[in-house]
């Protein structure tokens, strides 16, 4: 990091803010580099870091078994990371904006609700379809039938969502509708519990633990594939999140059609968090939390700057919360999503506390 | 002064809503305006008598009822955003936070429909954004986080931000709610500047009657009916037009003063004797406490000067009596008003 400025009220030099968020953007960069070996290195079976490198680097492994165990499971279950970590740092980042609200997250259009209503109602027209025990060994990412069936539960929450975003003028109705559609579809999982067998309930809950693993070959190219759009999205709105900061009034007046921007974005988020779970189950947090840290990192509400480091921070954050749930390192690993709420929580509270302006974000 | 051409105009426009089952709800209507390079108009009217909706439509946020109107030569509704955001720019009432925001920072999102998809700026747009900072004197508020200005200094810097965004139109709906008064004062005249050096047209809401009567070159006055009456201010005052849109119940408008009567008459009326200062705030006094002053001999008498102050009070010929304060002269008029 450079220096502070001597006199940062009057007259910092104009290139500060712009220094200031370099460097964050190289300490990120730093974090998700490090986060991404110790991931691999991690685990069931410690794989030494030097030989991680190698064996990354595509030099001749060490031992067999460790370059079966980096190059088909931990380096896709990192990969997975990186994917989910800045897909749903970025959706965050993106409702947060459109909707002017600290507490919207990748959730609150109901895509998360919407993919779990799918799981559980393919649960239980099958009766099973991966099995607890599958679920438990290879992470929800492992059967086509349950990345099929949240996708469809997503899929279908979105069409509702876009079909009625491009009818309403106000976002806070927009809000609402999300939420409530949440609501209806979390009741109706509900209501499919109440009537069903524990065996059935368990498979359920170890879906919404959510979970890295499993993700692989063809999975993680279609995961990668739609992510990397999302991002594009996303990034391509940068322009139009800025104007939004001042509100759709404003943006309205300095040339933004509004519509079609909130339609490009509620796109971005949708494919993000609505394959995001599909593959890997309800990954609470993430998405709220990092652009909360990102912008009290950063002290900048430039889209330009924020998109990039939150994709950094939620990737180096989610690499990081996989990096403590294999700590245990007996077999089983912990949820991923208890490990991000267990640890993320305290780290935003103590960014919040920290700068007490948070309120002021938004209005 | 004007040039040939008006920056807008509407003919036989009518502005409201869209209620239940779009069913239009005009707020007013048969609307005739023009608003002429380096003018600064100011739209004036009682509560509910459509001034934000007239601006918002103006502006472009809400589709006209009826009507035409132009910005130029075009059809305002026909104009794609960018293109509207390159002709006329808003101050809104709608609260800004911007949190991690500095003042530099919003009023560089002014160059919004000037900059590529990326909003990349330009050496060029930054000298708009510097230029626009200086105009409104703000450049010491460029640093500073938005969220942590007073109101006035918001309201300075959204100024900025119209001013940026470089358009021969800047449209503000109600820019001195939430100021004080020497901050009312000082943006009506930052407006009036601006509107003669830039040759830009400012057209703005307010509820500043006295200031926008001093400060507009033509008063835009919108009735609670819905009906407008457009003019130079003093046109308006004289020929009564003013005082009809405001009219009220026991409410009067002072066509001398330019005021409206804070205070009914009720006592006996007082000759006052003195100029100046002097006489002008003793006639304030004698106005609050429900006299009548007048230049007229009447059974009561009060003179004032200022060097040294000092008043004098007269009942009917009876002894003159002396005050050396304006409380003091009050105190003296009441004790006889009220036996």
């Amino acid at each position: 990091m450079r220096a502070a400025p001597a006199a940062p009220p009057l007259a910092p030099p104009p290139a500060a803010g712009m220094g200031r968020s370099a460097a964050w953007l190289l300490v990120l960069l730093l974090l998700v580099g490090l986060g991404f070996v110790l991931d691999i290195a991690l685990g069931s079976v410690a794989v030494p870091l030097p030989a991680v490198v190698r064996i990354l680097l595509g030099q001749p492994g060490d031992t067999a078994a460790w370059e079966f165990i980096v190059r088909e499971i931990r380096l896709p279950k990192a990969l997975t990371a990186l994917a989910v970590g800045s897909g749903l740092a970025v959706s965050g980042l993106q409702m947060q904006t459109l909707f002017r609200n600290p507490l919207a997250g990748p959730s609150v259009l109901g895509l998360t609700a919407g993919a779990g209503l799918g799981v559980a109602a393919v649960m239980l027209a099958s009766g099973s379809v991966a099995g607890s025990l599958a679920i438990r060994a290879l992470g929800v990412g492992g059967s086509w039938g349950l990345v099929l069936a949240a996708t469809a539960g997503a899929a279908l929450v979105m069409a509702l969502v876009l079909a009625l975003a491009g009818r309403m003028r106000d976002n806070v109705v927009l809000l609402i509708v999300g939420m409530m559609i949440a609501s209806v579809t979390g009741a109706l999982v509900s209501l499919w519990q109440y009537f069903s067998a524990p065996e059935q309930i368990q498979e359920y809950l170890l879906w919404t633990f959510g979970s890295l693993g499993g993700v692989t070959g063809s999975h993680l190219a279609v995961l990668a594939s739609v992510v990397a759009v999302g991002l594009g999205l996303a990034f391509g709105s940068a322009k139009s999140l800025n104007a939004l900061l001042l509100g759709e009034n404003y943006a309205r007046s300095m040339g933004l059609v509004v519509g079609r921007s909130r339609l490009l974005v509620i796109l971005s988020t949708s494919l993000l968090a609505g394959s995001i779970t599909a593959f890997c189950g309800p990954i609470g947090f993430v998405g709220i939390a990092v652009p909360h840290l990102t912008r009290a990192l950063l002290r900048t509400a430039d889209h330009r700057v924020l998109l990039p480091a939150s994709c950094l921070a939620g990737a180096a954050l989610t690499l990081g919360c996989d990096c403590i749930a294999q700590l245990p390192g007996s077999q089983t690993t912990l949820p991923l999503s208890v490990v991000t709420s267990l640890l993320g929580a305290p780290v935003v509270l103590w960014v919040v506390l920290r700068r007490q302006n948070i309120r002021s974000s938004f209005s | 002064m004007r040039s040939a051409t008006p920056l807008l105009t509407a003919e036989d426009l009518t502005v409201g809503y869209f209620g239940r089952k779009k069913m239009p709800r005009p707020v007013a209507g048969s609307l005739r305006l023009a608003l002429w390079p380096g003018e600064l108009v100011c739209l004036l009217g009682p509560n509910g008598a459509g001034k934000s909706t007239l601006l918002r439509t103006l502006a472009g946020l809400q589709p006209p009822l009826g009507g035409q109107l132009r910005l130029g030569d075009q059809e305002l509704t026909s104009l794609n955003a960018p293109a509207r955001a390159r002709q006329l720019s808003v101050v809104l009432t709608d609260r800004v936070e911007g949190g991690n925001l500095t003042g530099r920072e919003l009023v560089r999102l002014g160059r919004h429909p000037h900059t590529g998809w990326l909003g990349g700026l330009s050496a060029h747009d930054e000298a708009q954004v510097q230029a626009a900072l200086v105009a409104t004197g703000t450049e010491v508020l460029a640093h500073r986080p938005v969220g942590e200005l007073s109101d006035g200094e918001r309201q300075k810097i959204l100024l900025a931000r119209a001013l940026a965004q470089d358009t021969p139109l800047i449209l503000l709906d109600e820019p001195t709610a939430h100021l004080d008064l020497p901050n009312r004062v000082a943006l009506m005249r930052l407006l009036h500047r601006l509107a003669r050096q830039t040759g830009k047209a400012i057209l703005l809401s307010t509820h500043e009657l006295d200031l926008a009567l001093q400060a507009a070159d033509r008063v835009w006055l919108l009735s609670a009916e819905g009906a407008l009456r457009t003019g130079t201010p003093e046109d308006l005052v004289l020929s009564g037009a003013f005082a009809a849109a405001f009219a009220r119940e026991g409410l009067a408008f002072n066509p001398a003063t330019g005021t409206f009567e804070l205070h009914a008459p009720t006592g006996p009326p007082v000759q006052l004797v003195g100029d100046g200062a002097a006489a002008f705030w003793t006639r304030r006094a004698l106005e609050r406490e429900g006299f009548v002053p007048t230049a007229a001999p009447a059974a009561w008498r009060v003179t004032a000067t200022l060097a040294p102050p000092r008043w004098t009070s007269q009942l009917a010929g009876g002894p003159e009596h002396s005050h050396d304060s304006m409380s003091a002269l009050l105190r003296a008029l009441n004790q006889i008003s009220t036996p």
